[in-house]
């Protein structure tokens, strides 16, 4: 893991750096609120209500396919490694999972699942 | 010197050449589209042609009134600039610029920069939903339906380098990339279709245009970032442009073969720029020439056309691979 003791330290950089930077501006800048600059933008009108109401989610099902193929794609990179010391029956057994979960991509898109609504 | 320092030492210049190439990145973003455009860009700071405009644009907003709505969350409202910047910036830890030359040259390399590029959604969603305000919340979503639409041909059209390089380091890729005149955009047919789908999938990714309806300025003004300003802005603004020349460093690295190039070796860094920001312009050049697709056309494009090519294509690759190799049939 002492591969990785450089990319904890060049985090630490960038938290710093947006740290630093913001304290810097908060120095700087001037501060006048008053209640309208305080109100939440709405093209200039007063605004109605919350944002944080429930709403559709148009891609929702969407959303759970997507689960499913971000499964695959964790498979696909050690797979990507043992390709070559494997060969061929390596080839096969990704591709008897990629065919199911193409099938499943299939079933899918006779479902109407893929359209927007 | 303690390892400890040096790696600070390395991570500090690193994080000031990645920010000092994203303040004149925009510089050149804007000449670029002014001149696709006959204008001019900016030209007066810093005469001639705004030498000093970037420098000039970060102290204006260092300077503006931080305005924090009323009515939103405060704490995800104020840490959402901070968790996008950070993601967004981490990529460059796992870019080599010239062999040996990094922040850390991971054996996970790929894995590594599309686990971080894909956390910058994090810090998009705490931005819009902490506004509490239409527009951004809106954004918001559509971000999440963007980024489960583009992320799969994403990793299928940059796992291809990868197969045909058989690691996931990045120094590894370039290498491998001598056997193939230097670039693997030159492995016939495979190579160019995987790049045009990478770069598609970059275009996506980025949140650009033909693919930015998160920000639709003519129906969401700004979208996610609307209630930001000042610095907070700024430190969006940055994440946003370092995480879009990263994808750049990336497609030189997997597609155009990095520091590979003639002359001697100090030319290694100078040719992988140089890749880079052509990937880069080819971008721009789409920005500044087609218009924004809808909603359900991003989703039909990438669900029903980019996902099964991608991964076609990545298994046709695998195939190649797997017939050539030693434990071939």
């Amino acid at each position: 893991m002492s591969g990785y003791l450089p990319v904890a330290i060049f985090t630490a950089l960038i938290v710093g750096f947006g740290v630093v930077s913001l304290a810097m501006a908060r120095v700087l800048r001037p501060s006048r609120p008053n209640d309208v600059k305080l109100s939440n933008y709405e093209c200039g009108a007063e605004p109605i209500g919350s944002a944080w109401i429930q709403f559709p989610v148009g891609f929702y099902l969407v959303a759970l396919v997507f689960i499913v193929f971000d499964a695959l794609a964790v498979f696909l990179f050690p797979w990507v490694l043992v390709l070559r010391t494997v060969g061929m029956p390596a080839f096969w057994v990704m591709a008897a999972f990629v065919g199911i979960i193409g099938l499943g991509w299939l079933y899918a898109y006779r479902e109407g699942v893929l359209e927007w609504k | 010197m303690s390892p400890l320092v040096y790696h600070a030492l390395v991570g500090f210049v690193v994080l000031n050449a990645v920010i000092g190439m994203v303040t004149y990145v925009t510089l050149l973003e804007r000449k670029f589209a002014a001149r696709m455009q006959s204008r001019i860009g900016p030209y007066y700071v810093g005469w001639p042609h705004g030498w000093l405009q970037p420098i000039a644009d970060a102290l204006k907003l260092m300077m503006k009134e931080d305005i924090v709505p009323r009515a939103a969350d405060r704490w995800v409202y104020n840490l959402a600039p901070l968790a996008f910047l950070v993601p967004c910036i981490l990529v460059f830890a796992t870019i080599p610029f010239a062999p040996g030359l990094g922040v850390a040259d991971l054996n996970i390399g790929v894995l590594f920069f599309l686990a971080v590029s894909a956390l910058e959604i994090v810090g998009l969603f705490m931005g819009g939903w902490g506004s509490n305000n239409k527009y951004a919340l809106l954004s918001a979503m559509r971000a999440v339906n963007q980024i489960i639409s583009y992320d799969l041909p994403f990793i299928f059209a940059a796992l291809v380098p990868v197969v045909l390089a058989g690691s996931l380091q990045l120094s590894v890729i370039v290498e491998a990339q001598r056997a193939m005149y230097g670039a693997f955009v030159f492995y016939p047919v495979l190579g160019q279709l995987a790049f045009v789908a990478f770069l598609v999938a970059t275009l996506a990714a980025e949140n650009r245009v033909p693919f930015d309806i998160l920000e639709a300025e003519s129906e969401l003004v700004a979208g996610f970032r609307v209630e930001y300003s000042g610095m907070k802005f700024a430190l969006i603004q940055l994440g946003e442009y370092a995480h879009m020349i990263a994808t750049s460093f990336l497609g030189a690295l997997l597609f155009l073969g990095g520091w590979l190039g003639p002359g001697p070796a100090w030319m290694g860094p100078v040719w992988f720029l140089l890749k880079a920001v052509v990937v880069f312009l080819v971008v721009t050049w789409v920005r500044w020439s087609f218009v924004r697709i809808r909603v359900d056309q991003i989703l039909a494009i990438s669900w029903k056309l980019l996902l099964p090519a991608t991964l076609v294509l990545l298994m046709a690759t695998a195939l190649v691979v797997a017939l050539r190799s030693t434990g071939g049939a």
